[in-house]
């Protein structure tokens, strides 16, 4: 792919010993919203924290604008799942949403002009100006996940990874939030979202990643729903697991390794 | 009352000192990782005491400290590397350690005079006044533990404030730093370093056991009430330094261990706030509904 803004390349993640992800590969378009589906369990959120460099992958690679990530960090946002934090921490919408001003090279530096006004602007855009000034415990979930979404924006990146900005919000957020995606995509950002219901994923986006350890599938969402890969994916989990270790005996050895260039 | 106005000082110190590190340690969920270097820190006290055979020297300090944060490497290397669940690495690392620092002391320190385990336990807040600092041949200018205190308060103070957004950001969301390619391992064992620091200068004067009540019961206090994180830090040093005031007053009054009843009174200050804070909160809430 010419324009690609994240390319996984044979990546397996294992948590204590067992296969997360299992030889996932593909590579994503720039410019659309992509949504990450699949059940409980099946490797989405391992697959975000590896794209972030957050977990250690066993095989296989990651780029990003076909880039190490290290390299171009500051161009990728991160929104963790709103459960991930403690909210009860004293801070307020306009703390937490400069955070994403904060920079490696930065943190020892007063804030600027400038960052003040992206703060301003970002939590403008995601409408919490009137609690501005409130404490994160004092809001609604729906308005804490706002606040992530503020200060991923602060962070004025090229690419999002979203883990599961839906979940437990009201339908205001959950418009406010899509709204936003639309004015991203116009704006020319990528845009990945972990996502588990399936009646809204062909509203909401342009490209699907289906996953179930392994890929599944990957496309438009009319390639991607087909009954067989829902199936695949939902399904038949115990036939999968026997499909995975046959899969291990068939491909020992992944084509290209990290370090190597082709 | 010279004497009096020392102790106060220097136990105001090791209350602001330990209040402004709890507050990150509860916002981390660590307290109990502080609890564990404060006890971890024994064996090096004991092997620097020994080595050197001063109980203020500089080697004893920085030997300490480091053994804390020999713990703290220990504790992560048990659970991270070895998958062992947290409060067992905990456990394991701290009782470890603190058992070798009291064969230590039956064995190299026997009948010493300077260092027994009452000493390391519980201090010994009211002969801090036996180690003075004499300048000129007779101008007295306090206890030796009252600058050491001082030295660490600025060491503490010089870090939060330089760092503040750094610790604020690993407080709240490590993953969220990781991501942003901070490295969230320096700022994590600096915090631990402060944290040994502040046990090893003060065992001495409140013991190893109850260090632990001045990191946390002032943090959690101020936690109730506030709102933002800069807020928190400095109402927490005030709880720490009110019950260190009236911890000492009601020791001299009853007649009881010093330290024992500033902690005591800590806890108590905590319990009030906790039952006010409770009540206002409901009555708000039946005044405006949710504001949510």
């Amino acid at each position: 792919m010419e324009n690609c803004s994240i390319e996984v390349h044979n990546l397996t993640t294992t948590y204590g010993g067992a296969p997360v992800l299992w030889d996932v590969d593909f590579e994503l378009p720039v410019g659309q919203i992509i949504g990450v589906i699949g059940p409980n369990g099946s490797g989405k959120t391992t697959l975000l924290k590896t794209i972030m460099g957050l977990l250690e992958p066993s095989s296989g690679f990651v780029k990003i604008f076909n880039q190490d990530l290290d390299k171009i960090r500051e161009r990728v946002a991160y929104v963790p799942q709103r459960e991930s934090v403690d909210w009860d921490f004293p801070a307020s919408v306009y703390d937490i949403v400069m955070m994403g001003r904060y920079r490696k090279h930065n943190l020892f530096r007063r804030t600027n002009k400038t960052d003040i006004d992206i703060v301003n602007q970002s939590i403008e855009k995601v409408g919490l100006t009137e609690f501005k000034n409130r404490q994160i415990a004092q809001l609604s979930g729906g308005q804490q996940q706002r606040v992530f979404i503020a200060r991923a924006l602060a962070q004025r990146a090229e690419l999002y990874l979203m883990d599961e900005p839906f979940v437990g919000v009201d339908a205001a957020t959950e418009s406010s939030i899509l709204s936003l995606l639309q004015e991203m995509k116009n704006d020319g950002k990528t845009v990945l979202i972990i996502h588990h219901d399936l009646q809204t994923v062909s509203d909401y986006f342009d490209y699907l990643v289906l996953l179930n350890t392994r890929l599944i599938a990957k496309g438009t969402p009319q390639e991607v729903l087909t009954k067989e890969n829902l199936t695949n994916a939902y399904g038949g989990q115990l036939t999968l697991l026997a499909k995975v270790a046959s899969l291990i005996k068939e491909n020992e050895f992944p084509i290209r390794e990290k370090d190597m260039d082709f | 009352m010279m004497n009096d106005i020392w102790i106060l000082l220097t136990a105001s110190l090791v209350a602001i000192n330990a209040a402004l590190l709890g507050c990150f340690l509860l916002l981390r969920k660590m307290a109990l990782v502080g609890d564990a270097i404060s006890h971890a820190v024994l064996p090096g006290i004991v092997v620097a005491y020994y080595f050197s055979g001063d109980k203020t020297s500089l080697l004893l300090l920085i030997g300490a400290t480091l053994t804390g944060v020999v713990a703290s490497l220990m504790i992560d290397f048990l659970t991270k590397k070895a998958k062992i669940q947290g409060d067992a690495s905990i456990g394991i690392t701290y009782t470890l350690l603190f058992a070798v620092g009291m064969i230590l002391i039956s064995t190299w320190l026997k009948g010493n005079v300077d260092i027994d385990m009452d000493c390391v336990l519980y201090g010994e807040i009211g002969l801090i006044n036996l180690d003075k600092i004499i300048i000129d041949g007779n101008l007295y200018i306090g206890p030796m533990a009252f600058y050491t205190e001082l030295f660490a308060f600025f060491c503490i103070g010089l870090t939060l404030v330089l760092g503040f957004k750094g610790f604020k950001l690993l407080a709240f969301n490590e993953d969220y730093a990781r991501g942003l390619g901070i490295n969230t391992t320096r700022w994590h064992y600096v915090l631990m370093t402060l944290v040994s620091l502040t046990t090893v200068v003060s065992f001495e004067v409140v013991g190893a056991v109850l260090v632990v009540g001045f990191l946390i019961i002032p943090a959690a206090t101020a936690q109730l009430i506030s709102k933002k994180l800069n807020r928190m830090m400095f109402l927490a040093a005030i709880f720490g330094i009110a019950a260190v005031v009236i911890g000492y007053a009601l020791a001299i009054w009853l007649n009881v261990n010093i330290t024992g009843a500033m902690v005591s009174v800590s806890g108590i200050i905590f319990m009030m706030v906790l039952i006010i804070d409770k009540f206002f909160r409901k009555q708000q809430v039946s005044k405006s509904l949710n504001p949510a």
